[in-house]
């Protein structure tokens, strides 16, 4: 069924952009950031606000979504992530549950528990019928977007010196460190555009997942899943690992709806079990 | 060994500082309490909150005195997890000596609550939750909201008279989703309907994209839905999205996919989606926009739900039951609570005296936008059948 | 002079604040026959933060899917009672055997791979019971819970005794299960064998490398916590009766982590402190703001996480530098 292989491809992208920051933060860093999700929410909830009480026009949402989620980033890593990262891992989950449950409670607090619902514009709305697929215009969209931005991601990594500098840096902190790399500078940047980019795919998300306080706790998983089977030290592990994860829940879901919820694990199970370091693994790279 | 000490010590000065509570109440002249016990915090949170302002509000109209005694409402947050609703109960039994117990968000808490409520012979007011075989779970369990049995046989019914012959159900994976699908296919298939197909979806973080393109693939007349309520809104964007609106097929659900609480942040994808439910904000009776009026001045403007309303009457039946027994409790107390009659925002509502459960009205409605009331969108009711007993039971 | 018997010997002993909790965990049965229904509750998480303290604290493994055990547990209890009969006892055996059989077969899983690996695996095996639990509702009850657990007399030494509606019955059960497994615990870890544990824990490479055979204790050491975590669970289901899938959530493994980091992790006992202070605090904040008890427990986690674990247990320490 290709208009479901194509639902199945949109919901991946729209994964692999929420993901993708978590993947470098845990490939460069070494950073189990559960948090992750809330940087989404953030993007989600400012696009949310934004629309609905300010009247901006979703296009313009988008990138102040980036913006935002990337400023709090910004912000958070020298204050509170800076001194986390020499620690054991227990701390690391401990901390970030804790970052969670103060962002879910917040916006809990600020904005209410609702689902909150956007318009999007009409040109974005409704679907193209071509032969035998359909084409949905918002689902088309993301993709575009998506798939932009990981061409952008790929050009910035492969192209440009502080793209090098931080497959240096990811490769090995102490020697890229020991060659004059401004490691902090490069985790900082690194962490911003990151949370910038999960800010996005939970603008671009709440239209297709829903926005509410609990969504970092929901997601959580899916984003973990993504870089576990996907691996952290390269761009394209964790876009093919979320394209199957979303073109596997929703084959999933269509073909054999009674196992519903299982594949996704079993499936999860089943690779980390074979490859425990991820699917796409590049051999080497020291830690 | 001194963080030791001191932790050791501290432990236990922490759990001898606890008051060890006998407390000893005059049975005739001290408060009369009345135990309640909703989800404040997590997924069920604004079944809380509607409860919380509901029952706030009837106090407020009512007072706080009966048969010359104080009434104390004690609120405890039970997170809807089951275990700790059983806890709580059984401390405001124990320990507060609590009249009656009320609330329930969901049904396992009510479930798991029911066997302490015959042990120790307290009448269980159950506020929301909505599975048919809560008051059958203890003879001293009363429901005050509704069962979904109850909704989803009146929509079923509808749709067979209205030209409606083939349908895909939707439902949720879960215990009331369950129940919706059941109840809707042997009624729709009672009166020679015809059912498709029966889809489910996950009750966490569902994508509608596969069951609705099994649904435009089938083409039924019509799709029946059952999601809990936070989930609505997504559906029916997406449902829209595949153009499934303009192909013909008809949006036909209970109504908790169209909650008063979330209707009009929903937008336009719900206009027409034609909905069965025991009440809506719009019901046009006196009563009802007091209610409505008194609920909205007291809350910021937020609008009361189903859930509001199940907690409005179900403080009206422990209120009317407790001046008939003087503040009496027990066995006395849940004998004036069957087969009271009253007027409820809802409509004319009867608590059986054989099934101790709710016996209401149920209307058929269309969410339209209401340019009276702020042009707001509303489930406008067009249809009623009148007197719905629970058909979970009606033996 | 000191051979390295004696020493482990010494570092066996019973040391007089382990005897003082002994006593007032037994003592508070009596003392505060009120609060044994808060108590239970309290004493079933301790021994549930007991169960992570052995894969956590002395292993090094880091789970998000404990609750798996516990809910497992909680089920195969709550069913035997109601299926087969309902003495307490048997189903506990019962449980405890099941849910020791579940973590054998998962822990395999655990072997392999980095933190997060293990993290995900666990967090997958919680999830995949949960939604098995809510499809097999023939036999579950689904998400409505398992109803119908009435469970029978408590045969004990001085007679048999009902559950009774004030838990003291359940807390004394309870109690008993505990401290078994606390002296249960308390055995293993300062055997050899907890030894080697928390060798592997510190250093896997080096402990691989001196001929101890990583796979097999890591597995051995899952097993037990796992059927403490079912003895756990199926105390839940038994004095509560009731088994919902709220058992499998993710926030009861996230819960006992946190109780047990709150406590200290590596000596054993701070899941049992850990069990109070959270409880406690819990029911403080939550009479206070109910609905905000969760931004509180995030800003103490992160205070806590930054400032560093262990000053938690040693206040002198909070005011000094370096």
């Amino acid at each position: 069924m290709l208009t479901l292989l194509f639902d199945g491809i949109a919901y991946g992208m729209l994964l692999f952009v929420l993901a993708v920051g978590l993947a470098v933060t845990l490939g460069l860093m070494n950073f189990i950031n559960l948090a992750h999700g809330a940087f989404a929410m953030a993007g989600g909830y400012i696009t949310v606000l934004a629309m609905n009480r300010l009247g901006v026009p979703f296009l313009v949402c988008l990138p102040l979504a980036f913006l935002g989620a990337a400023l709090l980033g910004a912000a958070l890593e020298p204050l509170l992530y800076r001194r986390m990262y020499a620690r054991p891992h227990l701390d690391q989950v401990l901390f970030s549950i804790g970052l969670v449950f103060i962002a879910v409670t917040a916006v809990d607090y600020f904005v209410g528990s609702m689902q909150q619902n956007i318009q999007v514009p009409a040109w974005l709305q409704g679907r193209f019928d071509i032969s035998w697929v359909g084409i949905g215009k918002y689902r088309l969209f993301i993709i575009v977007v998506c798939a932009a931005l990981t061409l952008a991601l790929q050009w910035v990594l492969s192209r440009t010196r502080f793209g090098s500098q931080l497959r240096a840096s990811v490769d090995d902190r102490r020697v890229a460190g020991g060659l004059g790399l401004n490691v902090n500078r490069i985790f900082l940047l690194t962490f911003a555009v990151g949370s910038g980019l999960a800010g996005l795919g939970g603008a671009l998300g709440a239209e297709v997942l829903g926005l509410d306080p609990s969504f970092p706790l929901k997601f959580m998983i899916y984003f973990l899943i993504v870089c576990s089977v996907g691996g952290t030290t390269t761009i394209t592990g964790p876009l093919l690992a979320a394209l199957l994860l979303g073109i596997a829940d929703v084959m999933g879901k269509y073909y054999a709806p009674k196992l519903g919820a299982f594949i996704v694990y079993t499936l999860m199970i089943v690779i980390l079990l074979v490859r425990p370091q991820g699917l796409f693994v590049r051999a080497g790279g020291g830690k | 060994m001194n963080r030791k000490r001191r932790l050791v010590g501290q432990a236990i000065l922490a759990a001898l500082a606890f008051p060890s509570s006998t407390v000893v109440l005059a049975a005739d002249t001290g408060p009369i309490k009345i135990g309640l016990i909703l989800p404040m915090t997590g997924q069920s949170a604004s079944t809380g909150r509607q409860i919380d302002a509901a029952v706030k509000l009837w106090v407020a109209q009512n007072g706080n005195k009966i048969a010359g005694r104080t009434v104390e409402v004690i609120l405890k947050d039970d997170g809807a997890v089951p275990d700790a609703t059983k806890r709580i109960a059984q401390e405001l039994i124990v320990s507060d000596k609590v009249a009656v117990i009320a609330g329930f968000g969901i049904t396992p808490t009510a479930l798991a609550t029911a066997p302490l409520a015959t042990q120790s012979k307290t009448p269980l007011v159950v506020m929301a939750a909505a599975t048919s075989s809560i008051t059958e779970a203890s003879p001293f369990i009363v429901r005050t909201s509704f069962t979904l049995p109850q909704v989803t046989i009146s929509i079923a019914d509808w749709a067979a008279k209205n030209k409606i012959k083939k349908v895909i159900t939707l439902v949720a994976d879960y215990g009331p989703g369950f129940d919706a699908e059941k109840f809707f296919d042997s009624q729709f298939r009672l009166n020679g309907g015809q059912i498709l197909d029966k889809l489910r979806t996950p009750l966490r973080a569902p994508d509608f994209a596969p069951v609705l393109q099994k649904v435009s693939d089938a083409k039924p007349d019509a799709l029946f839905v059952f999601l809990p309520s936070g989930q609505g809104a997504a559906f029916m964007k997406q449902f829209a999205e595949r153009g499934l609106d303009k192909s013909g097929i008809r949006l036909i659900a209970t109504g908790d996919v169209t909650d008063d609480d979330q209707l009009n942040d929903m937008g336009d994808v719900a206009l027409g989606v034609v909905n069965s439910h025991h009440y809506s904000a719009a019901h046009p009776s006196p009563t009802n926009k007091k209610f409505v009026e008194a609920f909205q001045a007291a809350n910021k403007g937020m609008r009361p739900n189903f859930m509001a309303v199940g907690g409005y009457d179900g403080m009206r039946v422990i209120y009317k039951a407790l001046e008939a027994t003087k503040g009496e409790g027990g066995e006395k107390l849940l004998a004036a609570m069957k087969g009271q009659v009253f007027e409820s925002p809802r409509g004319p509502v009867l608590i059986d005296a054989q099934t101790r459960d709710i016996v209401q009205d149920v209307y058929i409605r269309k969410v339209e936008r209401v340019p009276a009331m702020n042009n707001g969108l509303y489930n406008v009711e067009f249809d009623v059948i009148k007197a719905v007993k629970d058909p979970g039971k009606a033996k | 002079m000191k051979t390295a018997a004696d020493g482990l010997k010494h570092a066996a002993r019973w040391r007089w604040w382990e005897l003082t909790l002994l006593g007032a965990l037994v003592l508070s049965w009596f003392v505060l026959p009120g609060q044994s229904l808060l108590l239970n509750e309290i004493a079933i998480l301790a021994l549930f933060a007991l169960s992570l303290d052995l894969i956590l604290g002395y292993s090094g493994i880091v789970s998000l899917g404990h609750a798996a055990f516990f809910g497992f547990g909680s089920y195969a209890a709550a069913l035997f009672a109601k299926l087969v009969m309902p003495d307490p006892w048997l189903g506990m055996l019962l449980a405890i055997a099941l849910a020791a059989l579940l973590g054998a077969i998962t822990s395999v899983l655990i072997l392999r791979g980095t933190d997060l690996t293990r993290l995900m695996v666990t967090l997958g095996v919680a999830s995949i019971l949960y939604e098995l639990a809510n499809k097999l509702d023939w036999l579950t009850g689904g998400a409505d819970g398992l109803q119908g657990v009435v469970m029978g007399p408590l045969w004990t030494p001085f007679g048999a005794f009902d559950f009774d509606i004030a838990g003291r019955t359940a807390y004394a059960y309870t109690l008993f299960v505990l401290i078994v497994c606390l002296l249960v615990g308390r055995r293993l870890v300062h055997s050899p064998f907890g030894y080697s544990l928390q060798a592997l824990r510190d250093n896997r490479l080096r402990a691989a490398s001196i001929g101890l055979s990583v796979n097999a204790r890591l597995v051995a050491v899952y097993t037990i916590a796992a059927a403490i975590a079912g003895a756990a669970g199926a105390l839940l289901a038994q004095t509560s009766g009731f088994a919902s899938l709220d058992v499998f959530d993710f926030h009861r493994s996230a819960e006992v982590l946190l109780v047990l980091v709150i406590g200290g992790t590596g000596y054993l006992y701070g899941g049992i402190f850990g069990a109070i202070v959270f409880k406690l605090l819990h029911d403080l904040v939550s009479a206070w703001t109910p609905q905000y008890w969760n931004f509180w427990l995030g800003v103490f986690l992160v205070v806590l996480v930054l400032v560093g674990r262990d000053k938690l247990t040693k206040p002198w320490t909070w005011w000094k530098r370096g």
